[in-house]
C-alpha cells in the first residue's frame, strides 16, 4: 500500500457523515450538497449531545456560587479552556481567553494591545487577502487614533510571501496582522517565517485563525506567535464562542475589554481593581454551554487522523479544481501553492449570486459574493465571486452535483 | 430546471439583463442617486432627467450585478420614462409590494403585466434585494435630486 493510500484509508468520510444529521436532509425535494462550512461548518452529534447533557444535569452560573451545580459548570468550563490549550498548543491554560468568536478575539487584541499605547502615525501591517474581521478593528485604531494601514499584496495566484510581509515593516510597525488562511483563496501564510521576520524587528504578530485551525495543525509554541484567534462554529462546534491566544506577557500588559462582572478584584464607588487574565477579559456571564460544545467539537477533531482528513479535503478540492479546468467560462481566483480546500471563482457573463442561486435549487450550498473581503475582490477586479468550500464529512460525489449544477447554470445563464 | 427557476430566470429577464435598455449616464441629469448592496457588492447609478412639467423626460443607469438587478433596472427605466413623478412613485410602491409577494395594489392591468415578469422573485427571498435595488435607488433620486445616495434598504 503506497503512504497516500494509507493516509486516505485512515479516515473514512462516509463514516464521518452519520454524526452530521442535517447532511440527510432534503433541500427543494434534492439531498443537500452542503459546500459552504468556510461560513460555518455544521454540528456533529457529541457536540450536539455534550451541550444538551451539560445543560440539563451540570449547568449553572461560573466562578460565582459556592453551590454544588456552580461548581461543575466551573469545572467543565476550565476544562474546555484547558482543551483549548491543548488544541493549540499553548503552553499555560490562562493564555487562552474566550471570546464571543474570532471577531471579537481581534477586536480584543486591537482594544485592549494596541490601542492604549498607539500613537498617530504607528503602522499595522496586513494582506489585502484579510477578511473584514481583521480589517475593521485596525480601521478603527485609523480612524480614532490616526493609525496607518500598510498593505501586503498577494500574487496573482494568492500567493503571500513572508518576504512581502517583511518589506512592509519599518520602525513604526506595532503589530502585523494577518490571516493563517485565507477565507477566499485558500491560501495558506507562512506565519513562522513571517513571525520570526517580525520578531527580527521587534514587532509582534496576530494570526487570524479562523478558517487556519480548521484544516492546518496550530503550535502557537512552535510558531512563536504572539496572538492567534480562532471560531468555534467553524470548527464544528457551536456559534457563539471563540477563543483568543496571547502570549501571559501580552495578557499581563493589556488593558481591560468589555467591564462587567467576572472580569474584576474589587469594586468599591471611588475604585476598581482588575482580576488577572484570562478573567480580565471576560466580563459577563460567558457562553458556558458553548464553551462545553467547543471542547466536544475539539475533542472530536482530535480523535481523527486530521492528517488524513486534510488529505481527504484536498483530494475532494483537487477533483473539483480538476473538473472546472475544461469552463473556459470559469475563472479559479486562488492557486497558491499549499492551499487549502477552498475553490472561489467568478463565471464570465454570469453574475455569483445567479449561479449560486441556481445551484441551491440543485441542492448544493456555496457562497456567492465578497466574502467580507471586498479589498481582496479590489485585487482581483472582482465585484463577487462563487465559493465551495470543502469539509471532513463532503464526498467525491458532492463535487459532482457541484460540477453538473454549474454546467446547468451554464445552460441557463450562459 | 424546476419552474420557480424558470420563472426567475425567464427569457425576457436573461435579454434585459444581456440587453439592458437605457444603460449609460446620461448628460444633463437633473437628478441622479447612488444604490448599493452590502450583500453583494453590487452597485447601481441612477440619471434621470425631470422636465418642466414633472414627467420623467429620460433615463439612465450604470453599475454591474446580477441578471436580476440588470434586468430590474433596464425594466424600470423602459417603463418609467415619459411618466409624471407620481406617476412613477406609484408604479414604484405597487412594484415594491409585487416583489415581495403581497397584493400590487393599483397598478394598471397593462402595468401588472408588464412587471410580472419579476414577481417570480418573490419566491426567492434571499434575492428580492437584488430585484430592488434599483428601484430604491430611483426613489432616492426622485426624493434628494442631484448626487443622493442610498444603501440598499433591508426587505
Amino acid at each position: 500500500m503506497s503512504a497516500l493510500t494509507k493516509t486516505i484509508a485512515a479516515f473514512d468520510p462516509v463514516a464521518a457523515r452519520a454524526d452530521f444529521a442535517i447532511l440527510k436532509r432534503e433541500v427543494y425535494g434534492k439531498p443537500l450538497v452542503y459546500l459552504d462550512s468556510a461560513a460555518s461548518a455544521q454540528k456533529p452529534r457529541p457536540v450536539l449531545e455534550a451541550m444538551r447533557a451539560f445543560a440539563e444535569s451540570e449547568y449553572a452560573n461560573v466562578h460565582r456560587g459556592v453551590h454544588f451545580l456552580s461548581a461543575t459548570a466551573t469545572e467543565r468550563y476550565e476544562a474546555a479552556r484547558q482543551t483549548v490549550r491543548a488544541f493549540v498548543n499553548a503552553q499555560y491554560t490562562d493564555e487562552i481567553t474566550f471570546t464571543k468568536g474570532g471577531t471579537e478575539a481581534i477586536n480584543l487584541v486591537a482594544q485592549s494591545h494596541l490601542s492604549p499605547h498607539l500613537t498617530p502615525g504607528e503602522e499595522i501591517v496586513l494582506s489585502v487577502m484579510e477578511h473584514h474581521s481583521n480589517i475593521v478593528p485596525w480601521h478603527f485604531l485609523r480612524e480614532r487614533q490616526g493609525a496607518v494601514l500598510k498593505w501586503v499584496d498577494v500574487g496573482d495566484d494568492g500567493w503571500l510571501a513572508a518576504e512581502a510581509v517583511a518589506a512592509a515593516i519599518t520602525p513604526k510597525t506595532k503589530l502585523v496582522a494577518i490571516a493563517h488562511m485565507s477565507n477566499v483563496l485558500g491560501t495558506v501564510t507562512p506565519l513562522k517565517q513571517i513571525v520570526a521576520a517580525a520578531h527580527a524587528r521587534g514587532v509582534p504578530v496576530l494570526a487570524d485563525g479562523c478558517q487556519g485551525a480548521v484544516h492546518e495543525s496550530v503550535d502557537v509554541c512552535d510558531l512563536d506567535i504572539d496572538f492567534y484567534a480562532i471560531t468555534g462554529h467553524k470548527l464544528y462546534g457551536p456559534t457563539g464562542i471563540g477563543a483568543l491566544y496571547a502570549k501571559r506577557a501580552h495578557l499581563k500588559a493589556m488593558r481591560p475589554f468589555n467591564g462587567g462582572g467576572e472580569m474584576i478584584a474589587e469594586v468599591t464607588r471611588e475604585h476598581v481593581s482588575y482580576a488577572d487574565p484570562p478573567a480580565r477579559f471576560e466580563a459577563g456571564t460567558p457562553p458556558i454551554i458553548e464553551a462545553v460544545g467547543l471542547a466536544a467539537a475539539l475533542d472530536y477533531l482530535a480523535a481523527l487522523d486530521r492528517a488524513a482528513v486534510k488529505a481527504h479535503e484536498l483530494d475532494l478540492y483537487t477533483y473539483a479544481r480538476e473538473a472546472v479546468r475544461g469552463f473556459n467560462w470559469l475563472r479559479v481566483i486562488g492557486d497558491a501553492p499549499g492551499k487549502g480546500a477552498i475553490l472561489s471563482f467568478e463565471t464570465a457573463g454570469m453574475h455569483a449570486h445567479d449561479v449560486a442561486t441556481i445551484l441551491d435549487r440543485e441542492g448544493v450550498a456555496v457562497r456567492a459574493g465578497h466574502h467580507c473581503a471586498q479589498p481582496l475582490m479590489e485585487r482581483f477586479g472582482v465585484a463577487s465571486t462563487t465559493r465551495a468550500s470543502f469539509a471532513l464529512y463532503n464526498t467525491r460525489q458532492e463535487v459532482d452535483a457541484l460540477i453538473a449544477g454549474l454546467e446547468k447554470a451554464r445552460k441557463i445563464l450562459g | 430546471m424546476d419552474d420557480t427557476l424558470r420563472e426567475l430566470y425567464q427569457e425576457v429577464i436573461l435579454d434585459h439583463s444581456r440587453h439592458p435598455r437605457h444603460f449609460g449616464a446620461l448628460s444633463g441629469a437633473t437628478h441622479s442617486g447612488e444604490g448599493y448592496n452590502p450583500l453583494c457588492g453590487d452597485r447601481v447609478k441612477i440619471y434621470l432627467h425631470v422636465d418642466d412639467a414633472g414627467r420623467i423626460a429620460d433615463i439612465g443607469f450604470e453599475g454591474k450585478g446580477c441578471a436580476i438587478s440588470q434586468a430590474s433596472a433596464s425594466l424600470m427605466s423602459d417603463m418609467l420614462t415619459g411618466r409624471t413623478v407620481g406617476e412613477a412613485e406609484k408604479l414604484m410602491g405597487g412594484f415594491l409590494h409585487l416583489v415581495k409577494g403581497e397584493a400590487a395594489g393599483d397598478l394598471s392591468p397593462d402595468d401588472r403585466e408588464r412587471l410580472d415578469v419579476m414577481a417570480g422573485v418573490s419566491a426567492f427571498p434571499m434575492r428580492v434585494k437584488c430585484a430592488t435595488l434599483a428601484w430604491h435607488t430611483m426613489k432616492a433620486a426622485l426624493e434628494g435630486g442631484q448626487g443622493s445616495s442610498t444603501p440598499a434598504k433591508s426587505e
